[in-house]
């Protein structure tokens, strides 16, 4: 059956089962392997990708549910809060396995799009669903921060 | 780790390196190790004009490129760990070279050359474990770099006609002060027609300017933070197939019968086929290979199973620490004496269950059969291990088998294993389906957590007492807990019937004691073990320190002030305590508000020392960890910032561990199979605030991979019962248990 899916701005028409999930489709058809898989049940953020501006987690998403919608990998992740994310990823050496870490960039961003000075507090609700087994947590509140201080001074060049 | 037996080594075979050829073998001097060398073979057309590939000086361990990249060899598998900068570090120090030009990249499988000495002076075996890649590399890379560096000298004293002596190397830059200059890329291809010196000097560690360096940013960091880093599960070969594995219910549980029709009937399920480790189902993509498990029909004969779940198997596990059979670890002076005469006697049991280690990457391996060649790319640990297990499953020689190792999406052990099992399952699907087309098996989670190989269960009995004058003066434990070794290859390391793995790290070890019995009993039971994270430290630390620290209290003595007492000669771990509780504002007093509490622990794991200082605040069952202060020596801190992160991911480890981490059985089978049920730790339960505190070190450095982890849970469960009073004596943590259990 035919699925059109819209990715990072490309779109395919793919004949695939609707209802095999997101990430297997982005992974083992349209070799967008930048996006993980870590449980399959939408508990470990490995997945997570941008639908629509939201990060979602795509091992749960049936291909049925995003056709017609904006779908965005890491692969393409060119927001300005998503560079911003990246950029503090790499100052601050967050990564160490480094495999959960397309996730947390995703998540990070999305994060940052809808709350440009989050709290402690906001980023562990916003983070809580993306795990990363290297425990790399104090890092990546920090690389949010900075991000978003990044983000904030883009904004107002003049402070 | 040392005397790791002879594993049936894979013969030396045509280096899978490169095509080129080793010219020789050349001993070099300083390091006490044959460094391979090869030099590049003279290519028609392409070696004389130096071109962008061309690749002109050549190591088993550094490669210098006309694009005036330096290539760092990697015998170690990189899994978050850092060994990727760390390696690099240790070359570019002695290379001179800028830390930018660095690149890295994974060793084939191939020993002795990229052999782990420190598993065994032979180098039989290539492997990552027991923190010890930087140890294993440290002379040998070093080394490495000095031999280029003198190589690139040579060769600019020739173009230049000037002596050696006068020539400088600085950053990645070759200079002589006529103004004469050169980068190694230009250098590159007429240094490596110069012979290879014999013997090179190392730097004084004094003038080191990369190594220590406290910014020296991650060579991995931009790949894993933009999603281009490749992982073996990543990796796509043309008409390549994904297997999912059906494993038994229980373990132990072998195949009876296998009904395939319905599974067959489902789109994109391209073979069936029975494998040592169950029936695997290959599709044409992993949608398809899951579908087809699915509907796989399977009959089981469990006749061989272990049926029994995690509460029998404590209760045997009881019923072994009450008999007199044990072996003897460890034992000094008269413990049933100095317990008899004690002022004050602790008598405890702690229970520990089995853990996964859940690495965010599942389990997964390629293997492309042709003919009589079998290539694999996998996470691999233990390369040489995996190339036989590879082989066998196959039907090939090691030499057959060459290994791909990536990057690995964490480990914490589970890599390394005695069957490869992950690597053999691959290599089985692709003989059994005979070589048709390439194939990767890809574990789910649930296979991951209900696939075994766990951190043992561990039942553990201590008496201890201290003397009137509030002194530790016997000690004595009896451990129960299966072997990781026995009936393997390695069981060739266990010595009067005891697996050290199992009891490493115990109090008489680390502290001086004066009568002290450590006794252990293999247990028998049909659950697979396996190293984890800090392996046997893992549990023996939390007994001893939380138990150390009660009988401080009976002492009436400061928890710092008592274990100090009890390392007069070992000034090195005292330095260590005194630095973490000197960083966390020990001499102070803690401010005893209502369900705050404060506790230390220390241990020496793989030869780094750590300390660490928690403090905590509980309400009900909820523990909140607040601030961690820890303090390591690993001697020369290669990449400190590495060693912080190392610190940081260990403590998060270990207090997952503490907090949630439990795999049981209820009649044979394993009760958790994701996420959702094996819980380990998220963002909001890492501590706010983790410092790290390196001591700084001339000693050769040591390895910071697992050494965080075992001293978290301990101090952790210190500061719980100073805030409440609680003894935590069974992992994970359920202080309301406790509570209960107390009398």
């Amino acid at each position: 059956m035919a699925v059109r899916l819209t990715v990072n701005d490309q779109p395919s028409e793919l004949d695939l089962d609707p209802q095999m999930p997101l990430l297997w489709a982005l992974r083992d058809h349209l070799r967008l392997t930048g996006t993980k898989f870590g449980c399959g049940m939408g508990l470990c953020g490995a997945c997570t990708v941008h639908i629509d501006g939201r990060a979602m987690r795509s091992c749960i998403t049936p291909l049925s549910a995003v056709e017609g919608k904006q779908i965005t990998t890491i692969e393409a992740l060119s927001s300005v809060a998503g560079r911003a994310v990246q950029q503090a990823w790499i100052d601050l050496d967050v990564v160490q396995c480094g495999y959960c870490q397309s996730g947390q960039v995703m998540s990070a961003a999305a994060l940052l799009s809808g709350n440009p000075a989050p709290s402690d507090p906001d980023i562990d609700s916003a983070m809580g669903g993306n795990i990363c087994r290297c425990a790399t947590y104090v890092r990546i509140r920090a690389a949010i921060h900075r991000a978003a201080q990044s983000l904030a001074s883009q904004a107002h060049p003049e402070v | 780790m040392s005397g790791l037996p002879l594993l049936p080594s894979s013969p030396q075979h045509e280096p899978t390196l490169t095509r080129r050829t080793f010219l020789r073998l050349t001993t070099l001097a300083g390091a006490g190790l044959t460094l391979g060398v090869s030099l590049p073979e003279p290519v028609a057309g392409k070696g004389s004009e130096g071109g962008a590939h061309g690749r002109a000086l050549v190591t088993p361990f550094v490669r210098i490129d006309p694009d005036n990249t330096v290539t760092v060899v990697s015998k170690h598998v990189e899994a978050g760990q850092g060994v990727w900068t760390g390696l690099p570090a240790i070359v570019a120090e002695e290379l001179d070279a800028a830390w930018g030009q660095m690149r890295v990249e994974s060793a084939p499988a191939l020993v002795p050359l990229y052999g782990n000495f420190i598993f065994d002076p032979k180098g039989s075996v290539q492997g990552t474990g027991g923190s010890s890649s930087v140890a294993n590399s440290w002379y040998q890379l070093r080394t490495a770099g000095a031999a280029a560096r003198a190589m690139l000298v040579a060769a600019a004293a020739q173009k230049w006609q000037v002596p050696t002596r006068e020539i400088a190397v600085r950053s990645g830059l070759v200079s002589h002060p006529s103004g004469k200059q050169a980068t190694f890329g230009q250098l590159a291809s007429a240094a490596g027609k110069l012979p290879v010196p014999e013997r090179v000097a190392l730097k004084d560690p004094a003038s080191f300017t990369l190594i220590g360096r406290e910014s020296l940013p991650r060579l991995d960091s931009r790949a894993k933070s933009t999603g281009t880093q490749q992982f073996a599960i990543d990796v796509i070969l043309p008409d390549m197939k994904t297997a999912v594995v059906l494993r038994p219910p229980r373990f132990g549980a072998k195949v009876q019968s296998v009904d395939p029709k319905a599974a067959k009937a489902l789109p994109g399920v391209v073979d069936i086929v029975q494998i040592p480790t169950g029936v695997a189902v290959v599709g044409s993509d992993m949608w398809s290979a899951k579908k087809g498990r699915e509907a796989l029909q399977v009959v089981w004969d469990e006749s061989g199973a272990e049926k029994r779940g995690s509460a029998e198997l404590i209760a045997e596990f009881k019923r072994l620490a009450s008999l007199d059979d044990a072996v003897d670890v460890l034992k000094h002076g008269d413990v049933n004496a100095a317990l008899a005469g004690a002022a004050h006697v602790i008598d405890a049991e702690f229970e520990f269950p089995y853990l996964a280690h859940a690495p965010m990457e599942p389990l997964n391996a390629v293997c492309k059969l042709s003919g009589d060649r079998c290539e694999i790319w996998a996470g691999a640990q233990f390369q040489t291990i995996d190339q036989l297990m590879a082989a066998m499953a196959c039907g090939l020689k090691p030499e057959q088998v060459k290994i791909n190792t990536l990057a690995a999406g964490g480990t914490f052990g589970r890599r390394a294993n005695f069957e490869s099992d992950f690597i053999a399952e691959a290599a089985a699907i692709a003989k059994a389906t005979g070589g048709n087309y390439p194939v990767r098996v890809i574990w789910t989670r649930e296979d991951d957590v209900t696939g075994g190989k766990y951190r043992p269960m561990n039942y553990h009995r201590v008496k201890a007492g201290v003397s009137k004058d509030g002194r530790l003066i016997a000690y004595q434990q009896r451990v129960v807990g299966q072997s990781i070794i026995a009936g393997t290859a390695w069981a060739a390391v266990m010595k009067d019937g005891v697996d050290p793995y199992a009891v490493e790290g115990s109090a008489p070890e680390q502290y001086d004691i004066p009568n002290a019995h450590v006794t252990w009993t293999n247990p028998k039971a049909g659950v697979p073990v396996l190293s984890w994270r800090s392996v046997g430290h893992s549990h023996m630390a939390y007994s001893k320190e939380t138990i150390v620290d009660e009988l401080a209290e009976a002492a009436g003595r400061d928890p710092v002030e008592f274990r100090l007492a009890l390392l007069a000669e070992q000034p090195r771990r005292a330095a260590v305590l005194r630095l973490a509780a000197q960083k966390a504002g020990w001499d102070k007093p803690f401010a005893r508000e209502k369900g705050r509490g404060r506790g230390i622990a220390l241990q020496e794991a793989f030869n780094t020392i750590v300390a660490q200082v928690a403090e905590v605040t509980v309400t009900g069952d909820d523990i909140r960890i607040d601030r961690v202060v820890c303090a390591v020596d690993c001697g020369i801190a290669v990449t400190p910032d590495v060693v912080r992160a190392q610190m940081q991911s260990g403590i998060g480890f270990g207090l997952a561990a503490a907090l949630h981490g439990e795999i049981t059985l209820t009649e044979g089978r394993v009760d958790q199979t994701n996420f959702h049920q094996y819980q380990v730790l998220r963002i909001n339960e890492m501590p706010r605030s983790v410092e790290v505190h390196i001591v700084p070190s001339k000693e050769a450095p040591t390895g910071v991979g697992e050494p965080g982890v075992p001293p978290i849970a301990p101090a952790v469960a210190n500061a719980v019962r100073m805030a409440t009073g609680v003894r935590l004596r069974k992992l994970p943590f359920t202080i309301s248990d406790a509570r209960s259990a107390k009398t």
